[in-house]
Formats: C-alpha cells, structure tokens, sequence
C-alpha cells in the first residue's frame, strides 16, 4: 500500500451561476497519496453535504482517460501538471506535503463557466456536428482486409482518433483556440478511405464553425500540444492547413 | 470574391497571411544585411552601392512600395489577431503554467513585434527618410551612417532593437513552415534550427553596425 498521507492547500474556484462572480475557497486538507484528484474532490463534497453546505460542481465519467468530461486547471495546466494525463488519473502522489494547488474551470469565452469547475463545451459538439462524421451508412463490419491501408496512415489516423475532445488544448492555449481539437478530428477521417471523399467539405464547414463559436485563432505557440492528455501533435494542424487550402482551391475552382 | 474575402477572415487563412507576409519581409532582410555588410568594407564599397541603386531607382521605387504594403498587412493582421485572440481568452488563471508549454518567443510576438514597428517608423525618419528628402551630403551616405551611431543613443538604441528581431524571427521562421503545411516529423527539427540560425545571424550582422561604428567613433580615426 501507500506512504502515509500529504497535508495539501487547496484553493477551489467557486461560481455560483454563469453570471456570478467567482472567488477561490480555501481548503486543508489530509489527503492518501493513492487518490485520484477527483477522488479528493469527492470526499470534501461528501464532507460539505454532511454539514448541508453546496458541494463542489465538477464533471466526470469513465474516470479511466477516455471519455474527456473531467478537464480542469491544476496550477496553470489543463488537466494537471503530469504530461499526457487526464484529470482523473492524476493521483496525488505527484504531489508534495505541503503542497499548494489551485484548482479552476477552464478559461476562454468560448467556454463558459456554468458552476464551479463545469464550463459549457456545447461549442466543440457544434464543431463536430458540422462535419466530424462518415455521412454514408458503412454496413456491416466490412471483410478484413478488404480496403488495404498502410501501417503509417493507420498510426498517423489512430493517434490523431486518441483525441478524447476534452478541451484541454483551448484552455492552455493564450488564444483560446481549438485547432489542435478540430485538426485532430479532420486528420483522422482525412488519412482513411472512408473519410476521404468529403474531406473537403469537412474541413470547410468545421473550420467555419470552429471560428463562429469564438474561439481564437492559433499562433504557434503549441501549448495545447504540451497540455493534451493524449499528446495529439500539432502536425495534426499542419495537416489540416493543408486540407484547408486544398479545399479552397478545389471549390474556388470546380464552379 | 466573397469566397476569397471568407477565406483570408478564416483562422486560417489569417495565419496565411502571416506566414506569407512574415516570409517576404525575411527575404526582405536578407538583401537588406547584405547591403549593410558592405559598411565592413569601407566608404567607398558602400557608397559605390549605394550609387548603383541610384541608378535603378525607379524599379527601388516599385519595390518600396510592394515592400510597405506587405509591412502594413503584416502589422494590421497581426494587431487584428492580437485583438480578436484577447477577446477569445480574457482570463488568466491564478498560477501560470505558460513558461513550462509553450516559448517565450511564441508568447511575445506581438511585443517584439511592436517594438520592431516603433522601430522602423524611426529608422525610416533617421535614415531613409532623411536620405530620400534631401539631406544634405548624401552623396556620401557612409558617413551618415558613421555620424549617427557615433552617438552612443542611437547606437544602443539600434543594437536593443536587433535583439528583439531575433526574438521574433527565432519564432516566425518555423511558426511560418508550419502555417505552410509543411511540418513533419523528420523535418521540423531542422526548420527551427535554422529559424534560430537565421534569428542570429541577423540580430548578430544587423547589431554589428551599431557596434562597429560606435567603437571606430571611441577609437576617433577618420
Ligand atoms: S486535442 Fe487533446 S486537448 Fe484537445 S480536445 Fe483532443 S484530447 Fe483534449
Ligand atoms: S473522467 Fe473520463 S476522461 Fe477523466
């Protein structure tokens, strides 16, 4: 089992409602190196709701990195300061006694805070209603085999599918931009067969979206790349760049 | 035209235009250090330059203005950027992570940035200016030069500035590749090695004016 326990200084960030102002609540804390950072959350909010006091508003799911619901801000770092780890699997053993975190939603317009730590992300599933889909119907399971893809197109296209659509990369970024989200979701259908026949369309139409719903415009500075818990590469961005272009040539051209 | 219009409004297509601007001014720089280079070798390799470009000043003059309207779409795009991107992301959190993911040439882009412009307004007053509104004793531009960073201001001054050109090429060189499309794994490293060569020999060649004149002035020959 574990060392023994870590005394921590937790500032929270709470906000009543999407208009109140928020302020950051001081909690100390006794904590088992083995817990989860959620796990913490929950025993103060087990805590809070014996003494009839609001417990802390967070969001979580699979809490096993795959769902993407869990994101908040430990010390400046989306998700955490461990590299390529979401917020649910971050145990505070990567902390030190004595330690002192401060705990906030994710920031950007884009994302608007609902209550505590709960931020609206409604604007990534209008990215991906816009075009992160096959709009054929596929069938069946197809015959292995039947369409041959390389083995470098299938890594390239996995890594890029690994993107768990968290946010991470819009909260770390200075510009609040969600390339690294939408080039990940374009990279992946664009690389296979299946994606390829509307890869233009896609990237127009989810680029258009991306950029209605105020997010900012990227500059380079790939910090959502050192954030992403599933470290998803920026070359995902340089690839959608392409794609974009591509497809202003082809529709500029083709009427 | 309203697609084109669509197009260079998109995230996108304002980081094209970035990029593509933000490349011409580095060829831009590169012809304009080879000509600096030329002080190194005394009044009359200079000025014999000098009156060669004379002698082709209507197409300068074509060139010029390409030249500053490449400038201005830079600056606008950028500051349009700048102001839209402060708009997006309005809040700070309370411990900043930025040092340890992202550089801080790519954080400070627009400052290094303003500072080259605040710059060059004057540098085209101290010497371009002057030198093209009839200054006196043109002819010999060399010794304008001279003059000027025999003053210890000006000469600082000109060597401060060159430091943040570094600063803003060491980022723009590879932030621009990238902007292209061209990224990979395999080639990437070496692009921003040489945006950080690049970055060097121009803050090192351009900063070596200042210094070289302002030291002949202290050692008093000529
Ligand atoms: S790219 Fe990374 S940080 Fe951005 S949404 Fe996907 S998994 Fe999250
Ligand atoms: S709770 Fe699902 S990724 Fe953290």
């Amino acid at each position: 089992m574990s060392e023994k326990n870590i005394d921590l200084t937790l500032n929270i960030w709470r906000q009543e409602s999407p208009e109140a102002k928020g302020h950051f609540e001081k909690f100390e804390e006794e904590i088992s190196p083995d817990a989860s950072i959620l796990e913490v959350l929950d025993e103060i909010n087990n805590r809070l709701e014996a003494e009839g006091k609001a417990p802390i508003a967070f969001e979580s799911d699979c809490r096993e990195g795959i769902c993407g619901t869990c994101g908040l801000v430990v010390n400046g770092h989306p998700h955490g300061p461990l590299p390529k780890t979401a917020t649910c699997q971050l145990h505070m053993r990567n902390f030190k006694d004595g330690d002192t975190l401060y705990i906030e939603p994710f920031r950007a317009t884009a994302f608007k805070v609902l209550k505590d730590l709960i931020v609206d992300r409604s604007g990534f599933d209008k990215i991906q209603v816009a075009g992160g889909f096959i709009s054929f119907n596929t069938g069946s399971a197809p015959d292995g085999n039947a369409i041959l893809i390389s083995k470098e197109l299938a890594d390239q296209a996995l890594d890029a599918a690994e993107c768990i659509g968290c946010g991470a990369c819009v909260a770390a970024c200075k510009n609040s931009s969600a390339m690294l989200f939408v080039s990940a979701k374009v990279s992946h259908f664009a690389l296979l067969p299946q994606g390829k026949p509307e890869r233009y369309e896609r990237v127009q139409s989810m680029v258009k979206v991306m950029d209605e719903n105020l997010f900012g415009s990227c500059t380079n500075t790939y910090a959502c790349e050192a954030e992403c818990p599933k470290g998803i590469s920026v070359l995902n961005i340089a690839r959608m760049n392409r794609e974009y272009f591509m497809a202003e040539l082809k529709t500029g051209t083709d009427e | 035209m309203s697609q084109l219009k669509q197009f260079f409004n998109s995230s996108i297509g304002k980081k094209l235009v970035m990029a593509t601007t933000g490349i011409l001014l580095i060829l831009f720089l590169v012809i304009h250090l080879i000509n600096n280079l030329l002080l190194f070798g005394g009044p009359d390799a200079f000025n014999q330059n000098v009156a060669l470009l004379e002698s082709i000043k209507p197409l300068i003059r074509v060139i010029e203005v390409i030249l500053a309207l490449i400038f201005i779409y830079h600056i606008y795009n950028a500051y349009k950027l700048w102001w839209e991107n402060k708009k997006a992301n309005p809040e700070k959190y309370a411990v900043s992570a930025k040092k340890e993911n992202s550089t801080i040439y790519s954080r400070t882009m627009v400052i290094t940035g303003s500072v080259i412009f605040i710059f060059l307004v004057i540098h085209l007053y101290t010497l371009w200016g002057k030198y093209n509104f009839g200054m006196e004793g043109s002819e010999n531009y060399f010794e304008v030069i001279k003059t000027l960073f025999a003053n210890p201001i000006w000469a600082a001054f000109y060597f401060i500035i060159m430091i943040f050109l570094g600063y803003h090429i060491n980022h723009a060189f590879q932030s621009s590749f990238q902007t292209f499309g061209w990224s990979s794994k395999k080639y990437t490293p070496l692009v921003k090695k040489i945006g950080t060569f690049l970055a060097i020999i121009f803050a090192v060649g351009f900063a070596s004016i200042p210094v070289y004149f302002f030291l002949i002035s202290l050692g008093g020959q000529g």
